[in-house]
């Protein structure tokens, strides 16, 4: 028996430290965190380097706490990461991240936006981070439901009254409400009120939460709600209630609706988020790629970020996970002809009139949580619970104030620039 | 046994205590200041913020909704299928082997394993559209339909963890002497009254450790919910898991912690005296 | 004339048994076959509507697929590595405290068994918060030994109160029998007892490797790269498209049916001799 067991014992300790000990660079990011899309990163968009990579992907407040543990133990494994603006600024405060301008100089030759590559110096002297890709939200609509779409409605210039109406006679052509959102515990609901919600009706994102406006907004949204399908609370990613025919209209990232828009492009139009009184509110998402200091694998990073950064591969990136290029280069009209409906979308966005851009959240550190638990918090309250709106707007203000008192966030766009922390007026 | 090798008992249980005074104790003690502090002095600022956040009392209710229509559930399927399995000679291991697999099926995968059925394109749906009953998908998983969304997580956590109450009352109903039996049998007792009068007391041990058994783990309730319910249904553990990984407030989640171990151990107690049984009996 | 009615009665009785007994058993067996089929069909399968409960467009080359997905199988191997683990230190710590437990009076006997109750009453996998601190500073942060060692925790206590009932049944007279004749005690243990408490402990193995296998949350705190199968699927898996999903359920029960399957046997035993 004890044989056996030091036996047993031995064995399981060998398999779990097998495959550990190969000196591989590790490459952590926050972004194509799905099985399928961290595949084609390791099968694809890594292939062909010279060292192995070791794709880790890691959620966004895990990643947090990792990086900061290995700051603050001083033993560094990862030698390269990939994450959204927002998230990497808290690294930047914290003088986390390698100079990257050589890196910089050599992309801006082969044709990177000097204005997109700024964003990359988090506001500092040196460049930060690499911009890797870029993506939005859009929303995309079944064909089959494009003959409900009221009169007068142009898809590319939805307000909200339209859509509504539009939910509306879908609803009651069907018999069961058409329009979803990804209000499920993974799915991004939060930025919508972030990014598209709030800036629409408000003009504002912290500012302007409980004002006049945002009241009115609310009000909008139960209108909404009422044709928008009750297991919206059940969705992740919207592509898949879409492909299964559960719903015909919905709002996501880009990336969580390529799967079902490339399957069947011909099946679906894609197009712009509806706009509010205060515009046509989009948040656009940079991804970068940075170095953190002492990484144990320099070299080998850098290289993998040239790589990246080349057009080939940004390209594929674009066909494979329907994230876009930060590279100027033209997307190929044999692309994958579902990618090249969502960058038409995004394009129209981007080129509204009454287009307002509204930032990911900036300097919050490790509350990025509790900042999107503030709108989840007031949407469920207001929304699923039907609670009275001032009550709760005042009560979730209240909570956003102290969170911003305590992380000292400055206000981000669309929101005025602030003195110290971005207050609820 | 001989006084002159005390130290023997001690000996062999120094293992267990080492490990769990490393393991579990000083991180039990950590959790509890952790709960009860704030920037390391005490506070009962973590305790505020979960009582007061807007999941707190719902979650609550539904932690003891689910735990009080699960568990008796769980211990009557159990008898049953003990005084079924007790009437049947042939074939008899193959059944409780089928009746026990559950038992080896995490929480996560009976998720995926009722999702696959009660989604909206799931066999649900297509029995009961196969029967005309339904015109058309209908979803049973919403904040709108919140009846049929407990009843599919009960009905999950039933299909789950009714193994384990079945083993124990199975091999407690083994221990139940066949003389008993026969001899009420003589005295014309019907089926009914032998149940009651002297299969049930004779078990109790064994209910009682059922009893307990499942009634913490259905406090710990968590990954079916998760996979069923999303937010729409929150219970205890859900929450502290949402503030330790998704809100990075590891204070609010150790106030959480403390909660599910007050609730258990008064359950504990509370069966441990209602259901009275010899300590030594208890397994 | 009697007789034949009671047979007639006995025969529906019978019959009512065996329909209860089989219901049970399609209760339990169904869903599994569901989710199986689920995870055979793909894709197109998880979108079908209706859906046929026969086993039609099912091929293997979703689940294989999903097998070979990059994660998939270290994380597997991550899966055994901590439940041997678990199984081993359970084992090695609990069966002497179960054996003190059983075969001694001493001072503080009711003190520990408060201790080994006290850790039933508290979701452990809580305690995977603060262990996240010291295990950084340990090194034992995202790696199996780490995750090995709180389950071991999971498991422990009740390795001891089982292995206690076990070594209960086990005839005292015996064992003073072998030091009459002059074994020593760890002669007489390694030679009476174990052989007569072995498979009550290859169940206890069994079951503490159940626990490990099965644990979700504490796995899933404690690593990063170095995941537990269910750590791994609870990341992935709730961004994944459903055939994923099933997939991952499928492949996460497999081996618990064969576990159950080989230790069905002493399931009963164990129980059945600990709460005499």
């Amino acid at each position: 028996m004890k044989r056996l067991l030091s036996i047993a014992f031995l064995a399981s300790t060998a398999i779990g430290f097998a495959g550990q000990a190969q000196s591989q660079t590790v490459f952590l990011s926050t972004q194509l965190r799905p099985i399928e899309e961290a595949t084609a990163v390791r099968e694809e968009l890594l292939s062909g380097l010279e060292r192995p990579v070791d794709y880790v992907v890691e959620e966004p407040p895990q990643f947090a706490v990792r990086m900061e543990a290995e700051r603050q133990a001083g033993r560094h494994t990862i030698s390269l990461v990939g994450a959204l603006h927002g998230e990497l600024s808290p690294l930047a405060d914290k003088q986390m991240l390698e100079p990257l301008d050589d890196l910089a100089k050599k992309l801006v030759s082969a044709g990177m936006p000097q204005s997109l590559l700024d964003l990359g110096k988090l506001g500092k002297a040196e460049q930060q981070y690499i911009p890797w890709m870029q993506a939005t939200y859009v929303m995309a609509a079944n064909k089959d439901a494009l003959q409900y779409l009221p009169e007068g409605a142009d898809i590319n210039k939805l307000d909200y009254d339209q859509l509504i109406a539009w939910g509306k006679k879908m609803e009651e052509a069907t018999g069961a409400p058409q329009i979803g959102f990804p209000a499920g515990p993974k799915g991004l609901m939060a930025r919508y009120f972030q990014g598209y919600f709030y800036p629409s009706f408000t003009g504002g994102v912290v500012r302007t939460f409980k004002n006049p406006d945002a009241v009115a907004g609310w009000e909008k949204l139960r209108e909404l709600w009422t044709v928008v399908a009750p297991t919206s609370t059940n969705y992740d990613f919207m592509q898949e209630p879409l492909a299964s025919g559960e719903v015909m209209v919905a709002w996501d990232h880009v990336a969580r609706l390529k799967n079902a828009i490339s399957a069947s492009p011909d099946q679906y139009v894609v197009f712009p988020a509806p706009a509010g009184p205060k515009g046509r509110g989009y948040m656009p998402v940079v991804a970068g790629l940075a170095i953190p200091k002492g990484a144990p694998d320099k070299a080998n990073a850098t290289a993998i970020i040239e790589h990246l950064a080349t057009p080939q591969v940004q390209l594929k990136t674009a066909s494979l996970v329907g994230f876009f290029p930060t590279l100027n280069v033209q997307l190929p009209p044999d692309l994958d002809p579902g990618v090249a409906l969502l960058a038409g979308a995004v394009t129209a966005t981007q080129s509204a009139p009454d287009a307002m851009i509204s930032l990911l959240p900036v300097g919050l550190g490790d509350k990025g949580g509790e900042f999107n638990k503030v709108y989840m918090d007031a949407f469920q309250r207001i929304i699923l619970q039907n609670e009275p709106i001032d009550a709760v707007l005042k009560a979730q203000g209240e909570t956003l104030t102290k969170l911003m008192a305590d992380t000292k966030a400055p206000c981000w766009a669309p929101d005025a620039k602030s003195d110290g922390a971005c207050q609820v007026e | 046994m001989t006084q002159n090798r005390s130290w023997i008992p001690y000996l062999l249980i120094l293992p267990t205590v080492v490990f769990l005074g490393l393991l579990f104790v000083v991180p039990l003690i950590q959790t509890l200041w952790l709960a009860v502090s704030d920037n390391g002095v005490p506070s009962l600022a973590n305790m505020q913020t979960m009582v007061r956040d807007i999941n707190f009392g719902r979650s609550i209710l539904n932690t003891f909704l689910l735990t009080l229509a699960v568990v008796p559930i769980q211990i009557a399927m159990a008898l049953a299928m003990g005084s079924m399995v007790s009437k049947v000679n042939g074939g008899r291991e193959t059944i409780l082997w089928i009746w026990t697999i559950p038992l080896g099926i995490s929480d996560l995968a009976a998720g995926m394993v009722w999702l696959s059925i009660l989604q909206n394109t799931g066999y649900l749906n297509t029995l009961l559209f196969s029967m005309g009953l339904i015109e058309r998908q209908t979803a049973w998983l919403t904040y709108q339909t919140p009846v049929a969304l407990f009843v599919g997580i009960a009905i999950a956590e039933i299909w789950r963890g009714t193994a384990i109450v079945m083993i124990i009352i199975v091999a407690g109903l083994n221990q139940v002497p066949k003389e008993f039996k026969e001899a009420a049998e003589i005295f014309g007792a019907s089926p009914w009254t032998r149940f009651t009068r002297i299969t049930l007391p004779l078990i109790r041990p064994a209910l009682q450790s059922a009893l307990i058994l499942r009634t913490v783990l259905a406090f710990e309730v968590f990954a079916v919910v998760y996979a069923l319910g999303g937010r729409n249904f929150p219970v205890l553990v859900g929450e502290a898991y949402n503030w330790q990984n998704q809100n990075q407030n590891y204070s609010v989640a150790a106030a959480y912690a403390v909660l599910i171990m007050v609730i258990s151990l008064a359950a504990t107690l509370f069966y441990l005296k209602v259901i009275k049984v010899d300590p030594e009996r208890l397994p | 004339m009697s007789t034949a009615r009671n047979a007639g009665f006995i025969s529906a009785r019978r019959l009512l048994l065996w329909s209860g007994i089989v219901a049970l058993c399609a209760w339990v067996l169904v869903p599994i076959y569901l989710v199986a089929l689920g995870a055979l069909g793909g894709r197109s399968g998880v979108y079908q509507w209706p859906k046929t409960i026969l086993p039609t467009n099912v091929s293997l080359q979703p689940f294989i697929l999903f097998l070979k997905t990059e994660g998939v199988f270290q994380s597997f191997l991550n899966s055994l590595g901590a439940a041997g683990i678990t199984v081993t230190l359970s084992i090695l710590l609990g069966a002497p405290a179960g054996y003190a437990l059983a075969r001694y009076d001493f001072r503080g006997k009711d003190s520990f068994r408060l201790l080994v109750l006290l850790t039933r009453a508290f979701p452990l996998a809580i305690l995977a918060l603060p262990l996240t601190v010291s295990f950084i500073r340990l090194g034992l942060y995202d790696t199996v030994v780490g995750v090995g060692l709180i389950h071991t925790v999971l498991a422990l206590p009740f390795a001891a109160l089982v292995t206690q009932g076990i070594f209960l049944g086990v005839p005292r007279e015996l064992e003073e029998a072998a030091w009459v004749f002059g074994c020593t005690r760890i002669q007489a243990f390694f030679k009476i007892v174990a052989p007569l408490a072995l498979p009550g402990l290859v169940a206890t193995a069994v079951f503490a490797f159940v626990i490990s296998w099965n644990e979700v949350f504490a796995a899933s705190v404690l690593t990063v790269r170095h995941r537990t199968l269910t750590a791994y699927l609870l990341t992935v898996l709730s961004e994944s498209p459903m055939h994923y999903r099933f997939a991952g359920g499928l492949l996460l029960i497999l081996p618990s049916v064969v576990f159950i399957f080989a230790v069905r046997r002493y399931l009963f035993a164990i129980w059945g001799i600990s709460s005499k």
